[in-house]
């Protein structure tokens, strides 16, 4: 209990502590690089809490390829021509907008002491009815069953995202290979990493995902495995960046959400509703669904981090 | 106990991710800020979560689920924020 | 009945259709979107005969799983209403942006006609998502897919001026949605369910909850751009196609702006904020006056019709104090008003941005002073510019009208008179920037250009979209009651 105690403050002082460090320091570089600190944090947090699918989201999309992407963003920043910056904020202005937040901090944790007790909660329902999907995860059963509306639509944010990335080539570099041209580097850690990982990491992404249907695990955190160990041999100049334009590329891509949709009109079709499961059938349509998606998403968070496509130089 | 702890954690993460969106003129920090203030929603989702644990799990199911979906959309709108910035940085570059 | 699905494909086949236009390229998903639009709109009418003829909103539990634990669509009168506005306004764009966006036979694929299919699908998507989902979360995400399709939207000319725009706008969408969803936070603490309909039965107003109805406000006023979380909206607007601006001001706002509807009027419909609505329609007011203030000063057209959108937004606003503190036949027009006000700005500045733009293409610029010579080069266009005008002026017989007209009443009839002062002066400045515009291209001027052939895939287009606004006008007003089926707010 006491230990408890003293686990949750350390923790949440360190994550305090880096967040403020992210805020107030002048150098881009460091900032990122606290962040990512602040993430891992964060996803030993989330364990805390008892939230395990959550920590582990955290740690390898939030921490990890967030991480990864304000890392390059700010390394390709400094090689571009930096024109002088706007002033900083005045620091009458500074302190102004400080008393604000600080107040409005303190609005919201006014409310999280005054939420009502007994909480209210779904955890009864969510138990009473985790049978029909034939899954041991219950937060899996949430995502892909009982509000299985907000993953669909999640995963079609995150093609329109990937459109979005694209739509922002500069002229003269579309249909080219996606993100900046990678260096090969020959040795250091990045090349061996880069040689030994990948076959791990997939086999470790596969079994997060299978594993997601009893256990924490499931497919966001798996594609984000599988995107890291594409990601890395491409930093080491190793494996290419797709063409944007390759058709099997678009087609992997779409390939998850249409499935998903299609799947959900049929159940309309046959059940009446859509995404609604016929009896039996939840967890072999599930899986399916689960599988292609996290190709999909996989492919589409390394092009997110890859970024848009350049002009050849 | 720790519910509350981290939900308070959340709304001081809130305040200072706020702060850092609104007073830092630099685009990627601006980004950094918003990241934070996004953990600080999500943890306050958590403290709710871990308040209604019961028939037989660690906490809430449903806000999880919530958190875990809001991380990814969050980290898509990352993406898109820096390559913006990036692009905008490579055209003044050019004119 | 097979009638609940209605909802359902309203929303998924658009998002479907987003999905594969990415893997069919800039030529197939142009086509797609062209042979989805007649579709679409059949499901708008569809939606609206039920509703309107069943008196009841249509509902769906999705994969069968009742809320609190499962999700609902919930088409209600309003919804019925801005889903037949999205409809018709996105497929008249669709057929609009096929000069500027389209792909020839055999092209080879170009990046802004890749983008522009996918992005006014999703954004279509989103739009119905976000008058149709009866779930807070869900209304979440619907907010996310707005702004990640309105987003490139506004800088997908890819000149610096834009880029800008784009990043300001994104950084306070991002904000407004976080902030939304820190609200969703609290709410769930306090209530244990997301469904509106349940909130609106189980909200009473202890402090979390007004924490995060506060919270939530500020962050979909931001998104909804008023006055003073405006200052995004004019460079985007304005640097944007004018497609991209038409459907940015006339739909991408009022999606924001239904869940703040769905917020005060749903599930906080039995806690009503007084003396908040009187501050939310203080802001209105001053939105109104000082918008049309500056669309007057404006030296550039399209400037001049975005600063018009942030005043019209302000309109929308004025519904707030007087639903809150009548009840019956006056927040009945209340109601409506709003509603007519939305719809009806929605198709006038469609058709006002798509005029500016053709106006500006034939030019090469756009000028306000030199734009002497447009009404004989392309009557037609002034045309459309001058009835859309009207509408948003408030002259009789219009939607503009009958919005304003509603609005009227129902301040007089609440007792709050000073909001009507607001309406009448709003009006006479709006017809002193549509003037300065008309009269300068009534002039005959010189250089002017050339009298071209009316092209009536863009002018006509144009055209349609300001006459249905002004045709709203001519409906009787019992056709208005459409939107009053299904409100929360209505004591039962």
């Amino acid at each position: 209990m006491i230990l408890g105690l003293v686990a949750d403050g350390l923790l949440a002082a360190g994550i305090l502590a880096l967040a403020l460090a992210c805020v107030a320091t002048r150098r881009a570089f460091a900032s990122a690089a606290l962040f990512i600190a602040y993430g891992l944090l964060l996803a030993l947090a989330w364990a805390r809490l008892g939230a395990s699918d959550v920590a582990l989201t955290e740690a390898s999309i939030g921490a990890g390829l967030s991480g990864v992407l304000l890392l390059g963003g700010v390394r390709r920043l400094a090689g571009l021509a930096e024109p002088s910056p706007d002033a900083e904020t005045g620091p009458l202005l500074t302190v102004l907008i400080g008393i604000g937040c600080a107040a409005v901090a303190l609005a919201i944790g006014a409310a999280v002491l005054l939420l009502p007790d007994p909480a209210p909660s779904l955890a009864p329902q969510v138990a009473a009815n985790l049978a029909t999907t034939d899954l041991g995860n219950p937060v899996t059963g949430v995502l892909m069953s009982f509000r299985a509306l907000d993953t669909l639509l999640e995963s079609a944010v995150v093609l329109l995202a990937v459109v979005c990335v694209w739509a922002l080539a500069p002229e003269g570099g579309w249909g080219g290979v996606a993100g900046p041209r990678q260096p090969i580097v020959r040795d250091g850690p990045l090349a061996l990493l880069a040689r030994v990982l990948p076959p791990l990491g997939i086999v470790i992404a596969i079994h997060i995902l299978w594993v997601g249907a009893d256990a924490p695990g499931g497919k966001f955190q798996a594609a984000a495995v599988l995107a890291a160990m594409w990601l890395m041999p491409w930093m080491a100049g190793l494996a290419p960046a797709p063409r944007i334009d390759a058709r099997w590329l678009r087609l992997v891509l779409a390939a998850g959400p249409a499935l998903f949709i299609l799947i959900g009109l049929g159940g309309a079709l046959a059940e009446g509703a859509f995404l609604a499961y016929p009896p039996g059938w939840a967890k072999p349509l599930i899986l399916a669904i689960e599988i292609v998606l996290t190709a999909s998403i996989a492919v589409a968070l390394a092009l997110l981090v890859m970024g848009p496509p350049e002009p050849p130089r | 106990m720790t519910g509350t702890i981290f939900g308070l954690v959340g709304a001081a993460l809130i305040g200072i991710g706020l702060f850092g969106m609104l007073v830092r003129r630099d685009a990627l920090l601006r980004i950094l800020s918003f990241n934070l203030l996004g953990g600080g929603v999500f943890l306050v989702f958590g403290a709710v979560a871990r308040r209604g644990a019961g028939a037989g799990f660690g906490g809430d199911p449903v806000p999880q689920a919530i958190i875990l979906t809001g991380i990814v959309v969050a980290f898509a709108a990352t993406t898109l924020a820096v390559a913006l910035v990036l692009r905008l940085a490579a055209a003044k570059d050019r004119a | 009945m097979a009638w609940d699905m209605l909802p359902m494909l309203a929303v998924m086949l658009p998002v479907l259709a987003m999905v594969a236009a990415v893997p069919l390229g800039a030529r197939g998903a142009e086509r797609l979107t062209l042979a989805y639009a007649p579709v679409g709109l059949a499901l708008a009418i569809g939606i609206m005969l039920v509703v309107q003829l069943g008196g009841v909103p249509i509902r769906q539990e999705l994969g069968h799983w009742a809320p609190p634990l499962g999700i609902a669509f919930r088409a209600d009168g309003l919804a019925a209403a801005m889903l037949l506005t999205a409809a018709l306004i996105i497929g008249a764009i669709a057929i609009f942006a096929r000069a500027d966006f389209g792909t020839a036979a055999g092209a080879v694929e170009r990046r802004h006609a890749f983008a522009f299919w996918p992005l006014l699908l999703g954004l279509w998507a989103a739009i119905n998502l976000a008058v149709v989902a009866n779930d807070l979360f869900t209304l979440y995400v619907a907010l996310e897919l707005l702004t990640f399709a309105a987003m490139p939207l506004v800088c997908l000319d890819g000149s610096r001026a834009t880029l800008q725009a784009a990043l300001r706008y994104l950084m306070f969408a991002l904000l407004g949605s976080v902030l939304y969803l820190l609200g969703v936070a609290l709410i769930y603490g306090s209530a244990g369910t997301l469904d509106i309909v349940l909130l609106a039965q189980r909200v009473r107003g202890d402090i979390p909850v007004m924490i995060a109805i506060a919270v939530m406000t500020a962050g979909l006023l931001a998104k909804t751009a008023l006055l003073p979380l405006h200052l995004w909206l004019p460079p985007a607007h304005a640097g944007a196609p004018a497609a991209a601006s038409a459907v940015l001001s006339a739909l991408v706002v009022k999606g924001s702006f239904v869940l703040v509807l769905r917020l005060w009027f749903g599930v906080m419909a039995r806690v009503p904020m007084p003396d908040a609505a009187q501050i939310l329609a203080g802001l209105g007011a001053a939105a109104i006056l000082l918008g049309s203030v500056a669309a007057l000063g404006q030296a550039r057209l399209k400037l001049l019709v975005a600063y018009s959108t942030v005043a019209q937004i302000g309109y929308l606003f004025l519904m707030f104090p007087l639903l809150a503190a009548s009840a019956g036949e006056v927040a009945a027009k209340a109601w409506t008003g709003g509603v007519v006000q939305a719809v009806s700005h929605a198709f006038a500045k469609a058709a006002m941005f798509l005029a500016a733009g053709i106006m500006a293409s034939r030019f090469g610029h756009d000028r306000i002073a030199d734009l002497s010579g447009a009404g004989r080069a392309m009557p037609v266009t002034l045309l459309t510019f001058a009835l859309a005008g009207l509408s948003l002026m408030g002259v009789p017989p219009s939607g503009g009208f009958a919005a304003k007209w509603l609005l009227l009443s129902a301040a007089i009839g609440a007792g709050q008179w000073w909001w009507a002062l607001v309406i009448l002066g709003g009006g006479l400045l709006t017809g002193g920037y549509v003037y300065r515009v008309l009269a300068m291209g009534l002039r005959a001027g010189d250089p002017a250009p050339e009298p071209a052939p009316v092209a009536w895939q863009r002018d006509g287009i144009a055209l349609a979209l300001a006459l249905v606004s002004v045709v709203l006008g001519f409906l009787p007003l019992a056709a208005f009651g459409l939107v009053q089926i299904g409100r929360l707010d209505v004591a039962p």
